[in-house]
């Protein structure tokens, strides 16, 4: 039977995790390899690297990263972040990383997600949607959350299936950082709207809101950030928990 | 002892050479080439895949002598080939992806899409699956029943011969995971991406 997935996420800044696992052995806190290896060795399905490095000149730390960690963990590595064309793809699955997220350029130009799926498989390419509420449907954002594009996600995810993406990376901007959990309603509309898998994100605040994204959202995976972070959870625990509910997880 | 990965500038291998890497450390040498005379002379040889059958198919054959290579490597010699994923499916005569294509045919049988059976599974198939060993295989020395394998595909291959089959999942129906026949080996998870059970059945191969 497949088993749902847990994918804890890092926050990559000019090559350095900005929130991160405050465990007492670790040599180094700031250190994306290492913390990568903890949450494999710990259980993790995949790991996933947002790089929100704002500065053009320090784009190179991630492929770094990428490389380093690629060459320690042994289970996917997705990297999103600033992604842009099919090179910068190319770069990307060079380094190591399994798969990508591509945000803002999938809005901008449908032409990155048609030609990377066409060219790199649609098993690598994620398009992640940044979505908010307004009224009774959800609109689009992208540039890290600032710029309303006012489409329609539900539509969007529809089409992004279309271009070729292999699974949808789905955030609600209006639960993101609030720890009240994932937004259900969104989560479960854009998971029966496509054929292709739903990671789930945005509002996680404890191991509940993972079980009802999969169990009421309907997500394939769950990928959570701020509650690996400084120990709350580790990954071990949270399955356990998934586990005890009934979801089908890998232990 | 040396293994080839081979390069056939189709999709990303980037984690299948870090893997074998990692387990053959310096005992063995890995090495990722497209170059005829050293696949010819080397030990082992796994080709992987990733992207579409044909696109796959288009890329083997693109390199000039590479499938006559395979050809002699595989089947004259009979020496040792590890297929990874869309590796394993070229094994096939025939894919259905995109549009029919001729496969390696080393193994009887075809390669079409998983039944859905109408979206009630979602494709590709992605994420962990448990492996159900049908058979003894010598890739799966030490590897216990139901291990966790990382599955990324929508399309299965469906062998004639079922004695070959060595592996199965469970996703809609029981899907073929994993073939031996005689020196000729394919998974259709990803080892390089399955943490230490993967890294186990490489170090199977390697050590064969």
């Amino acid at each position: 039977m497949l088993k749902n997935r847990i994918i804890p996420c890092l926050d990559v800044k000019n090559g350095r995790v900005v929130k991160g696992i405050n465990f007492v052995d670790l040599k180094d806190a700031g250190d994306p390899v290492e913390q990568a290896k903890i949450y494999s060795d710990g259980g993790a399905d995949e790991i996933c690297f947002l790089d929100i490095t704002a500065s053009n000149e320090n784009r190179d730390t991630i492929y770094n990263v990428v490389e380093k960690t690629s060459k320690k963990c042994f289970v996917p590595l997705t990297v999103g972040g600033g992604i842009r064309s099919v090179e910068d793809i190319n770069k990307l699955l060079n380094c190591g990383a399994d798969k990508v997220s591509i945000n803002t350029a999938a809005v901008e130009n449908s032409k990155v997600v048609i030609d990377s799926s066409k060219k790199f498989g649609s098993q690598c390419i994620v398009v992640a949607i940044d979505a908010k509420k307004n009224g009774d449907k959800w609109e689009v954002f992208t540039h890290g959350g600032r710029n309303n594009s006012g489409i329609d996600a539900l539509e969007y995810a529809e089409q992004m299936e279309k271009n070729g993406a292999g699974e949808l990376l789905v955030t609600s901007m209006d639960r993101d950082g609030t720890q009240v959990g994932y937004d259900i309603d969104l989560m479960s509309k854009i998971s029966s709207k496509v054929n292709i898998p739903v990671i789930a994100s945005g509002g996680v605040g404890n191991l509940d809101h993972l079980v009802d994204g999969i169990k009421f959202g309907k997500a394939s995976a769950v990928l959570a950030a701020s509650i690996f972070h400084y120990g709350k959870h580790s990954v071990k625990e949270a399955k356990d928990y998934l586990d005890s509910k009934g979801i089908p997880v890998r232990i | 002892m040396n293994v080839i990965i081979v390069d056939y500038k189709s999709g990303n291998i980037s984690s299948v050479i870090n893997s074998f890497k990692e387990v053959a450390k310096d005992k063995v040498t890995i090495e990722v080439t497209s170059d005829l005379n050293k696949i010819k002379s080397s030990d082992k040889v796994v080709l992987p895949g990733q992207g579409s059958f044909k696109s796959c198919v288009d890329a083997l054959n693109k390199i000039k002598g590479l499938v006559d290579t395979l050809n002699e490597f595989a089947i004259n010699n009979k020496k040792p080939l590890l297929g990874i994923c869309v590796g394993l499916q070229m094994f096939a005569d025939v894919g259905y992806e995109e549009i029919k294509t001729n496969g390696l045919g080393w193994i009887s049988g075809k390669v079409s899409k998983i039944n859905n059976q109408k979206g009630k599974f979602k494709l590709p198939h992605i994420g962990w699956n448990q492996i159900n060993i049908v058979k003894d295989s010598k890739i799966f020395r030490n590897i216990e029943n139901n291990s966790h394998m990382y599955f990324v595909h929508s399309y299965e291959f469906i062998p004639e011969d079922k004695n070959v089959i060595s592996a199965t999942t469970d996703y809609s129906s029981n899907i073929v995971c994993s073939v031996e026949k005689e020196n000729i080996f394919g998974t259709q998870f990803h080892p390089e991406k399955s943490d230490k059970f993967g890294l186990k059945i490489i170090d199977n191969f390697i050590n064969l």
